[in-house]
């Protein structure tokens, strides 16, 4: 038969001679490849001491961002549960009142804003379609719950820590957001 | 029996009991962390780390790993022999810890004056008794499977007892020779002679190879762990154990893989005998006690080496099948046993005359 590729390798398929059915010579070789991967380069790291880097396009766990000041960026304009394909965002608007202007950037606001991390795909969209900076996808990673209504996660837990008071706990959540988008 | 006890040297029965203890307890210690080492050198052989974070450096992992195995919940099923269900895995313990008995350790300390053998029993037929207990070992495993009630256990007995029993022809064989030239069965005279002469792995290099490829086949270890076989049997004789039964299962095998290291080490490495030293040179500058020691850490030394083989040859091959195994038992190293016998005794002839 004519062979379509010059790639087939022809098994010879003969008895083992004697040395060979003793299996020793094999089985050295196995031994010395084995002594040797004794000192290479380990492929695991020390994970929760050791990080390895993200890459830049890594998409985690999502961020409500604040402006310097420490003013909620989202006006509930619901661009975000528009464009999720997963249906995963949910959210209410609320009017500001005068005394709330140190808390909400503008006029609206979301008084309830829920993402549902078992239903969220992280693929960016809401990043995407969000004209306020309002919200990102960080490089947290989703933790590990014992209940799926735990997975859904409300405003307290997605705002990113306030600028001014904590500046140490927003430095943190922040991420590499923007060296990134330098890039 | 008591007037009979009270005519016995009462210090040497204390001195035996102390010896006993204290080379059990070390085989078990031994044994403990050779678990530990299995799964740090599985792991850098993988090009992973293996156990860290247990203690510094993982070094309290298979204290752990006891706990962890204590406090589960003991199950016997219902369907199995009760008595012979906890009798199985203290009959593999049992064998694996009566080998010890005719091991020396070192050649003898001096204790308030008192001249103590570092041997629990210079028995005159040492190599007989361990043959004798290691084929008993295999009963924990029949046993263990058969009053399992179960065919994946039953069909691991079976396998173990088959391969275990073909093996001890050619372990035997393979020690007649060294036998025929030693002219002894006790381990206490051949590590003597070793240490005058040279070790008997110059003369007897086939039958070392037969030797520790059938002392791999009693252990049960890879490429022979047919009876545990997890792909195909479900780790077949201790699948229905659970707590401390399995631990000891699991245990035995390693307290077997230190003892018949040990073993080894006495037959064919020359036991406690320091290479390129006088011992007895060495005994008459620094005093017995501190030879012993260091004789002790060379025949420790040697031990190590070979439970690194163990688990450097685990980590390495696959399992053999079952006709493959059979084959090479029966077909191979009896034949090279046996022709390892005539070569010994022809050369042996040859020089006498």
């Amino acid at each position: 038969m004519e062979r379509l590729t010059n790639r087939v390798k022809v098994m010879e398929q003969k008895p083992m001679s004697f040395m060979e059915s003793l299996y020793l010579p094999a089985i050295f070789k196995g031994m010395a490849i084995t002594f040797k991967h004794m000192f290479r380069k380990k492929a695991t790291i020390n994970y929760p001491e050791e990080k390895r880097p993200f890459s830049p396009i890594f998409r985690g766990l999502h961020v409500l961002n604040r402006d310097e000041e420490g003013r909620e960026n989202c006006t509930a304009c619901g661009l975000c549960a528009v464009a999720c394909p997963a249906e995963a965002i949910t959210m209410e608007a609320a009017e500001r009142t005068p005394n709330e202007e140190h808390l909400y950037r503008e006029e609206k606001y979301a008084a309830k804003y829920e993402i549902n991390m078992l239903r969220c795909i992280f693929c960016g969209l809401c990043e995407e379609a969000c004209p306020k900076d309002a919200i990102y996808l960080s490089e947290t990673f989703a933790p590990s719950s014992f209940t799926r209504k735990s997975f859904i996660y409300s405003k307290d837990e997605l705002l990113i820590p306030h600028p001014v008071n904590e500046p140490e706990k927003f430095e943190a959540a922040k991420g590499a957001r923007e060296a990134r988008q330098k890039n | 029996m008591m007037t009979l006890l009270f005519t016995m040297d009462l210090l040497l029965v204390l001195e035996k009991f102390l010896l006993i203890g204290a080379v059990i307890s070390f085989a078990l210690v031994v044994a403990m962390y050779t678990t530990y080492a299995e799964r740090k050198i599985a792991a850098w052989m993988q090009d992973r780390r293996g156990p860290n974070r247990a203690g510094p450096l993982g070094l309290l992992q298979p204290v752990a790993d006891g706990v962890k195995l204590f406090f589960k919940e003991e199950i016997i099923p219902i369907a199995s022999n009760r008595f012979l269900f906890v009798l199985g895995p203290a009959l593999a313990m049992i064998t694996a810890m009566l080998t010890s008995a005719v091991i020396p350790w070192g050649e003898y300390i001096e204790v308030l004056g008192r001249k103590v053998n570092l041997q629990i029993a210079d028995v005159n037929i040492g190599i007989l008794y361990v043959f004798g207990v290691v084929s008993m070992g295999v009963y924990g495993i029949m046993i263990g499977g058969w009053a399992s009630n179960n065919k994946f256990s039953l069909l691991a007995a079976v396998r173990g007892a088959s391969q275990i029993i073909s093996y001890e022809l050619a372990m035997g064989l393979s020690l007649i020779s060294l036998l025929m030239m030693t002219g002894s069965l006790s381990l206490k005279t051949i590590v003597e002679q070793q240490m005058n002469g040279s070790w008997n792995i110059v003369y007897q290099p086939l039958g070392f190879l037969i030797f520790i490829i059938c002392v791999f086949a009693e252990c049960n270890r890879t490429p022979f762990d047919l009876p545990e076989a997890e792909n195909e049997l479900n780790f077949g004789y201790h699948q229905e154990y659970s707590s401390m039964k399995l631990g000891l299962y699991l245990f035995s095998e390693y307290v077997n893989m230190f003892i018949s290291s040990a073993v080894m080490a006495t037959l064919f490495f020359g036991g406690y005998d320091i290479p390129f030293v006088d011992e007895s040179a060495l005994a008459a500058s620094w005093g017995p006690n501190l030879t012993a020691l260091f004789c002790f850490m060379a025949l420790f030394a040697k031990v190590l080496f070979f439970l690194f083989v163990f688990i450097w040859v685990r980590w390495t091959i696959p399992r053999f099948r079952y006709d493959q195994l059979m084959d090479l038992g029966w077909k191979k190293l009896i034949p090279l046993a046996l022709a390892n016998m005539i070569i010994t005794a022809v050369v042996m002839l040859l020089i006498k005359n």
